[in-house]
């Protein structure tokens, strides 16, 4: 074999084992759609979705509630949320000096990457504790606090690709700084900062961690802050662990709803990426 | 916002708007927006400070009572009191380390071959699949986990260890598929979407000049990744890698669900384990006594530092790639 093609086959070979390493990566993928489809496909009817769960060895029941309560959570976290990450973003943009701004952006992304349990810790420590007691309060919380660097982050690249131009034009006619930046400037962005919002939103749907003592659950309708309530992410969870067939079958149709609805939530934001760049 | 029907571009301006630049003098709408920005902007240090503080002063008893021997006492006994957090330590060192090792080759070869080798299209079909992999939440992983692969791994795979390699102390005892194997697949499955997407983005800033060069000079393109592509993004490569990492330490659902939950320090993979952040999953919300909570707290506040640290690193890694400006294409 002459040098040449002995680095030929050299260079067929791991190319053919990166095509490998490709493949295997898209292995579990395929397995999780396949068994989330075909199990949780075969449970999801009406009553999943207007029925609260049935107790044990009872076939049946539903999620109803722990929808309504994820619902809850996410549009309480995102009132949470939302205005500061992209407030904070508009400071790191539009205001701030280039040392301090780096610091936050810094923060920001080490924030992103604490895990969701702690985040549910911290909440515990900061709502559950003083107000005694397990409280959605707490679990929105916990999870507007997984939001806001994801918001911050998304909204601050989105506030830079708008032209220095647009903001210079908008002054020059005298409109004051503030209303530039809220009519002319985020209004600009307001695609790609609605992509930002919808991933957080997708991100934080599916948290269950962060719940477990905060949130806590609940096996009925709740709909008043102070108490715990109901989530879908944590009764997919108690459902898997326990050794109930029934609601085993609930907690396959739970993960078809919320992967959908993931799946759709980060659908919709490509969808206003792709205006964003048109 | 005072005049809500103030369109910009729109009406004529009326007296008091077209005056009211006299007000600046006194507080001014900008001062208070630029208030906002700069309060909600420092809530992320707010924040990040909180959560330090807070988490030490509700795991300073614990802290105090058993000091070092908390990190290297291996009896976690809530009842008579005694907490010490080895087992648990032990539990998520072996888990995160073993699953990168299975999973940075997977992820480096992926993403490489998404960047390098495949067509435009189908690299593009790759990596969108896989960013769905990352999106799928953490429960649904463990739900496949305990309900699918876990009695698939019982029937199969460990027995098949046992049979064969069982003269090593990795792969000794019955198998009960709940394992340490289960939690390092399950790991590994989950970091590989976020090692395979970043190093993506770093292979996408090699300067499409590097590889030219190199296939110029009659490189094959293993050859060009080898000396080109690599030692160009090895430092972003390496941020991937220890992103992933804190994303596998601080991995709780899918992992409490499939790794048995039993503090022991065994060699063997097929014995059941414990994490850290799974045992603060079990025990918080029924933490029996102020003690219990402020061990768990500690637990919490060690798993808190220490992914700050691998964060921080991470990103530091990442930026110093990141910052400079996309390469392009491939030659």
């Amino acid at each position: 074999m002459t040098h040449l093609t002995r680095r030929k086959a050299k260079n067929a070979g791991m190319i053919l084992l990166l095509a490998f390493a490709a493949l295997t990566v898209l292995v579990p993928l395929v397995l999780i759609f396949v068994h989330i489809v075909r199990m949780g496909g075969s449970a999801v009817n009406l009553d999943f979705f207007t029925r609260i769960p049935s107790p044990p060895g009872e076939a049946g029941g539903g999620m109803a509630n722990g929808m309504a309560g994820s619902a809850l959570l996410i549009g309480l976290a995102s009132l949470l949320g939302i205005p500061v990450g992209i407030f904070g973003a508009v400071y790191l943009s539009e205001y701030g000096g280039s040392r301090i701004s780096t610091v936050i952006r810094f923060a920001a992304d080490v924030l992103a990457g604490v895990p969701s349990i702690i985040t549910g810790m911290v909440a515990y420590a900061l709502l559950v504790v003083p107000m005694k007691g397990f409280s959605a309060l707490a679990g929105a919380l916990a999870l507007a606090l997984i939001m806001i660097p994801i918001v911050l982050r998304t909204t601050e690249e989105q506030l830079k690709l708008v032209p220095t131009s647009l903001r210079e034009a908008s002054l020059a006619l005298g409109v004051p700084l503030w209303r530039t930046t809220l009519r002319v400037t985020l209004r600009s962005a307001l695609a790609g900062v609605l992509t930002g919002i919808l991933l957080a939103i997708a991100r934080i749907a599916g948290e269950t961690a962060p719940l477990l003592f905060t949130a806590l659950g609940n096996q009925f309708w709740s709909g008043r802050l102070t108490q715990p309530i109901a989530a879908m992410p944590l009764q997919i969870f108690n459902f898997a662990i326990s050794p109930y067939d029934d609601w085993h079958r609930l907690a396959w149709a739970g993960a078809l709803v919320l992967v959908t609805v993931m799946f759709g939530l980060s659908l919709a934001a490509r969808f206003f990426g792709r205006a964003r760049q048109q | 916002m005072a005049s809500d029907e103030y369109e910009f571009g729109g009406a004529v301006p009326t007296e008091a708007e077209s005056h009211s630049w006299k007000m600046e003098k006194g507080v001014s709408g900008d001062f208070i927006f630029k208030g906002v920005t700069v309060l909600f902007a420092f809530s992320i240090l707010a924040i990040l400070l909180l959560m330090v503080v807070e988490m030490a002063r509700v795991s300073l008893p614990a802290i105090e009572k058993y000091g070092w021997r908390f990190v290297i006492g291996r009896e976690w006994d809530a009842v008579q009191g005694n907490f010490g957090a080895l087992a648990y330590i032990w539990g998520s060192v072996v888990s995160s380390v073993l699953a990168l090792l299975l999973a940075t080759p997977l992820s480096v070869g992926t993403a490489l071959f998404i960047t390098e080798i495949a067509p435009k299209k189908v690299g593009g079909v790759i990596a969108s699949l896989v960013e769905l992999l990352a999106a799928i939440p953490s429960v649904i992983y463990g739900l496949w986990g305990v309900l699918v692969m876990a009695p698939w791994l019982q029937r199969t795979i460990e027995p098949f260890l046992n049979d064969h390699l069982g003269f090593l102390p990795f792969f000794q005892g019955a198998p009960y598929g709940v394992s340490m194997l289960a939690a390092v697949f399950i790991l590994m499955i989950m970091v590989v979407p976020i090692i395979t997407s970043i190093t993506k983005e770093v292979l996408l800033t090699v300067p499409r000049s590097q590889k030219e060069a190199a296939i110029a000079l009659g490189a094959t393109r293993w050859e060009m990744i080898r000396m080109a592509v690599l030692p160009y993004g090895k430092s972003g490569i390496l941020g991937a890698v220890i992103l992933g990492l804190g994303r596998a330490v601080g991995e709780t659902m899918a992992v409490t669900m499939v790794i048995g939950n039993t503090p022991q320090i065994s060699l063997s993979l097929l014995a059941p384990a414990y994490t850290m952040p799974s045992v603060i999953a079990n025990e918080f919300a029924e933490a029996t006594s102020q003690l219990h909570t402020s061990a768990l707290m500690e637990i919490g506040l060690i798993l808190l530092a220490v992914t700050l640290l691998i964060n921080a690193l991470a990103q530091l890694l990442l930026w110093s790639v990141t910052r400079k400006r996309k390469g392009g294409g491939r030659p």
